[in-house]
């Protein structure tokens, strides 16, 4: 082939570019939707599992370890008492060294998981001898009931969601549907938290995906986060139909029955019942721990609530400012239920929980953050910024657990595979960049901030007088973020059925 | 000449989205980290801390570790390079003594993060070779070559520095097509004073350059002949001329060469060998059974040569020599076609079928040194629909014959997701290059008016679509069940008795894909 030659096919082509939008990225979706989820999963998977050779939280720290050793020593303990007596302090559970404090559903999932480890390493779940135990079989085991969680559940209830999700609202591009699979999937604050520090959340945040009254009882008992948005959902659905009163009555049934079918070996009598109950709900461990982005820690630099107030009235407190917190959205929710402001409900609800209930890991932000992906499509920049800031809220607790660098490394991840060359987001950024300078500019320094402060945490030596002064301050502009966030999202939903009331008569017959 | 300035504009942005691609892959690969590394990686550990202490003298002299230095000079002086920065990290990196063995987090960062910055080689090479292809085959060569999953499996698990020496391969490659013989002739000689393994494509370049640069003439000829000389002779005076004035020449050679070694690598690889040695197993279990007594052999195939004994029961003995021999007769074809019609076009394909010879024939051949033929191949793989269907499969045996390198259990899956993920790009990549459905834009047409016009169009088989044949997933199948056999099966049947059957197995399967690949090869050089 000659020189000139080439240079013909070579313009050709820079046409044929620039008519694709200069986009890179067409090949993958070449082959349709389904085999690009599998391609994605497929990354997905690598990615999880690579996240999982690095340490997790406690690893070779006794005498408590971490939450990698309360997973194992759940599934200890499901695996090797019967049911009744798993939240029951006893000479052979101890409650104090991480006893169950999860519903029992996520009990149930231990216990599988339990079978699973002692099927193939049955000294990592023997009673006592285990506690503390960390081998190369055992770590990999652990791993891989995370892994296969997800594969099991979440992978498949991310494809059911896009199935549901573009089928109703049946517009946008093929890329665009392929992207948010790709964010959904690919989120690094769930990939650092479950596979890095140790957690098996996929499980309770999977089932939000179907948007049924039974998956609705099943998160209720695993969160409390999305009990408000459900409730209002459904209530506000079964009031549009013909007869409100069966339907609620039928839904009532619906949940009583599945609560049931789940805590029935905690049903025979009542102490056994308000014995897991009390378990679920550690009061006594104080309004917060740490440093969360939440109000009552954030606030605390002013006011000291812990000695100001006895716990009980805390109590009280935080249940009265998460309600008051969750009720725009649920009320929006009652008064024109519509599946897209279902999941602006389920986001405000568990970011107003994050922010005001009692007892808040960092952990937990996770909660919000999964509708907020399931909506990222909506919003991207904002989107953007939220996941930003729930990473960063996480940096003192990644830093803990020595996953610093998948910490870095996921984050140039999503910082790729955000915004590739010539792809959605570079478009969309082109078209909107002229009026938003002052956002913009606002952003740019948001973002430069939290640069700033992640370098200053990780050389800076905190002065001796405020050890925790740079805690402090990733907590304070999470939390400003967060609040900021949570204004929006509560209007995003009430302009949603501004427009939406009109139509909303129409649908209401089906 | 609008088209070509128009081309330049757009470079920046080929650049952008290369840089893409090799952000990804480098993220993924700063993830892998704490993965598995093989001795390989205490060798350039200690390699470091050698030509950090000792002076130059000694470096080939060394006897503190096994792990001598056993490369030529511009990998020691890379690594003298490196250790710099090694020292500033942790000094204790690049102590020859108190370094051994040394496992710390901080070597394991600063080489593992070495290797990933040194890929950028590779990323410039492979720029060079695609900034003037069309943007399919671009994105397609990325694919291969970019997330390429041997690579991953070879130099950032087992960890080498294959990366940056391929890139150097693509570079001398990319100089050559552009007809820049000089400058890819010197980059050759340049990366056989890196890794001397590369050699084995000397008499395909020997045989290009004298007939594509020395030509015009017998005065001009030979000026062309001088010059190119003079550059060779200086790159190899640079690398070995230190040492020739501390005379440790002989010294250097004999590391370099360690003829002591065996026929076959611990772990035999994919090629010719290992179906000599079957046949020769089985030919001796055959006239045992007819009562034909033959001696056992007492020597191994992997082990050195002892005295004057075979490790053959009945086939002839085999020598370096006639390793040697056999590699340049099945070049020779291929040489024969060079000289008869040296055109830059297919100088990619003539290279990669030099490798192909070495790794089939050659002796004592790592398994790892697959890569030295499937990167470069990827360059010709996206040139028509057949070299594509070739490629596909050959890429994924290779892959997978690199399996049995990473044994333990925490690496499983991620070799066996790099693998499906790469044969699944793969499949993207080249059924978007060659489909029926073409997306109907005004610049097409012009294209294919232009194509009827101008008869020396390239002759891809654009028309065609990407499918797998028959045969081919047959093979895949047999992949899979070559893999269970040995993950599942074996173990469970067999238990502990006939430990190697799964990865000689592995060999054989992974070896007839290789046989196939270069009588294929062969064909098509042969048929251009």
């Amino acid at each position: 082939m000659d020189r000139n030659n080439r240079g013909k096919v070579g313009k050709d082509n820079v046409e044929l570019d620039n008519n694709k939008n200069g986009d890179v990225c067409w090949w993958l979706l070449h082959k349709g939707l389904a085999s690009f989820f599998l391609c994605i999963s497929m990354f997905g998977l690598l990615v999880r599992w690579t996240v999982s050779l690095h340490s997790y939280s406690g690893a070779g720290n006794p005498p408590k370890f971490g939450d990698y050793e309360a997973q194992r020593h759940w599934m200890e303990i499901t695996v090797n008492l019967p049911a009744q007596d798993w939240y029951i302090n006893s000479t052979k559970n101890d409650l104090s060294y991480w006893g169950l404090d999860y519903p029992p559903l996520t009990a149930y999932q231990s216990y599988i998981h339990g079978l699973f480890l002692r099927f193939f390493d049955p000294e990592s779940v023997t009673l006592f001898t285990s506690r503390g135990y960390e081998s190369y079989t055992g770590k990999l085991l652990m791993r891989f009931t995370v892994l296969s969680s997800d594969l099991l559940i979440f992978f498949p209830s991310v494809l059911y969601f896009i199935h549901a999700y573009y089928d109703v609202h049946s517009r946008g591009r093929k890329a665009d549907v392929a992207w948010h699979i790709l964010l959904i999937l690919i989120n690094p604050c769930l990939v650092l938290i479950d596979h890095g520090h140790f957690q098996v959340i996929k499980l309770n945040s999977a089932l939000l995906f179907k948007l049924s009254p039974l998956s609705f009882c099943f998160v209720n008992l695993m969160s409390t986060y999305f009990a408000p948005a459900f409730f209002s959902h459904l209530l506000g659905k079964c009031l549009r139909r013909k007869h409100p009163l069966l339907e609620i009555s039928k839904l009532g049934l619906v949940v009583l029955g599945t609560f049931a079918m789940v805590w029935w070996p905690y049903l025979h009598s009542r102490d056994a019942a308000l014995q897991v109950l009390s378990r679920l709900a550690p009061f006594e461990r104080g309004i917060y721990e740490d440093y969360v982005a939440n109000f009552w820690c954030t606030s605390s630099v002013l006011i000291k609530w812990k000695r100001l107030f006895p716990t009980q009235s805390l109590r009280l407190f935080s249940m009265v400012a998460t309600i008051l917190a969750c009720l725009p959205s649920m009320i929006q929710q009652i008064l024109a239920p519509s599946s897209k402001g279902f999941l602006y409900g389920l986001l405000n609800s568990s970011l107003s929980f994050y922010l005001f209930s009692f007892q808040v890991h960092e952990k937990s932000i996770l909660l919000p953050l999964l509708p907020a992906t399931l909506l990222a499509m909506e919003w991207p920049r904002p989107f953007k910024l939220l996941t930003h800031y729930a990473l960063f809220s996480m940096f003192p607790l990644v830093c803990r657990d020595n996953l610093i660098l998948p910490y870095i490394a996921l984050y140039a991840l999503c910082i790729f595979l955000y915004h590739p060359p010539g792809g959605r987001w570079d478009g969309a950024k082109r078209h909107h960049s002229t009026p938003l300078t002052l956002v913009s500019v606002l952003l740019t320094l948001a973002y430069l901030g939290s640069l700033v402060l992640h370098i200053v945490y990780l050389t800076v030596r905190p002065p001796e007088r405020y050890p925790f002064l740079f805690e402090a301050l990733i907590m304070l502009l999470s939390f400003s973020h967060f609040v900021l966030f949570a204004f929006h999202t509560n209007t995003k939903q009430w302009m949603l059925s501004g427009h939406l009331i009109g139509s909303d008569k129409g649908k209401k017959q089906h | 000449m609008a088209s070509r300035q128009s081309m330049l504009q757009n470079h920046p942005e080929i650049c952008r989205h290369l840089l893409w691609f090799f952000g990804v892959a480098a993220c993924v690969k700063l993830l892998l980290i704490p993965s598995y590394h093989s001795t390989d990686f205490e060798v350039h550990r200690h390699w470091l801390a050698l030509t950090r202490s000792l002076p130059l003298s000694q470096w080939y002299s060394d006897e503190t570790s096994p792990w001598t230095l056993d490369y030529p000079p511009f990998f020691a002086y890379f690594e003298y390079f490196l250790s710099f920065f090694a020292r500033l990290v942790d000094p204790q990196i690049v102590d020859v003594h108190q370094g051994l063995n040394y496992e710390a987090d901080t070597v394991v960062y600063f080489q593992r993060i070495s290797v990933i910055v040194s890929d950028l080689c590779l990323v410039y090479g492979i720029y060079r070779l695609t900034r003037k292809l069309e943007a399919k085959k671009r994105v397609a060569m990325w694919i291969l070559v970019i997330w390429s999953p041997a690579l991953v499996i070879v130099d950032h698990m087992h960890f080498q520095y294959n990366g940056f020496l391929l890139g150097l391969l693509m570079l001398s490659i990319s100089y050559l097509q552009d007809g820049r013989d000089v400058m890819g002739g010197f980059l050759f000689a340049v990366l056989l004073c890196f890794k001397h393994l590369f050699a084995v494509a000397g008499p395909v370049y020997f045989v290009y350059l004298l007939r594509h640069y020395c030509r015009g003439g017998l005065l001009k000829g030979l000026g062309r002949l001088a010059a190119m000389g003079t550059v060779v002779v200086a790159v190899f005076a640079a690398a070995f001329g230190p040492f020739f004035y501390h005379g440790q020449i002989q010294q250097v050679i004999s590391r370099m060469f360690p003829f002591g070694r065996g026929l076959c690598h611990a772990y035999w690889a994919p090629n010719f060998w290992v179906f000599y040695i079957i046949l020769d197993k089985g030919l001796a279990f055959l006239l045992k059974k007819f009562g034909i007594d033959i001696p056992t052999p007492a020597a191994s195939f992997t082990g050195g040569l002892v005295g004057d004994s075979s490790p053959f029961a009945v086939l002839p003995q085999v020598t370096p020599l006639s390793t040697l021999i056999m590699v340049l007769l099945a070049l020779s074809p291929c040489l024969v076609k060079i000289w008869k019609n040296p055109h830059p076009g297919s100088v990619a394909r003539w290279i990669s079928y030099a490798y192909t010879c070495g790794f089939l024939f050659g002796w004592h051949v790592h398994e790892k040194a697959s890569l030295h033929f499937v990167i470069p191949l990827a360059i010709v793989a996206v040139q028509s629909l057949e070299d594509a269907q070739h490629y596909f499969l050959l890429s994924i045996a290779t892959c997978y014959s690199l399996f049995p390198l990473l044994y333990e259990a925490q690496e499983y899956p991620i070799k066996v997701v790099l693998l499906l993920l790469h044969s699944m790009l793969m499949w993207f990549g080249f059924s978007a290059k060659f489909s029926k459905v073409k997306p109907p834009t005004i610049s097409d047409n012009k294209k294919t008016r232009k194509k009827g016009s101008s008869s020396s169009s390239s002759r891809s088989g654009e028309e065609g679509e990407f499918v797998i044949g028959w045969g081919g997933k047959c093979y895949i199948i047999g992949i899979v069940i070559v893999e269970t056999w040995g993950q599942l099966l074996h173990p469970y049947f067999l238990g502990d008795k006939l430990p190697f059957a799964p990865l000689l197995l592995i060999s054989i399967y992974c070896g007839v894909e290789v046989v196939y690949s270069w009588v294929w090869q062969l064909k098509r050089i042969m048929a251009d």
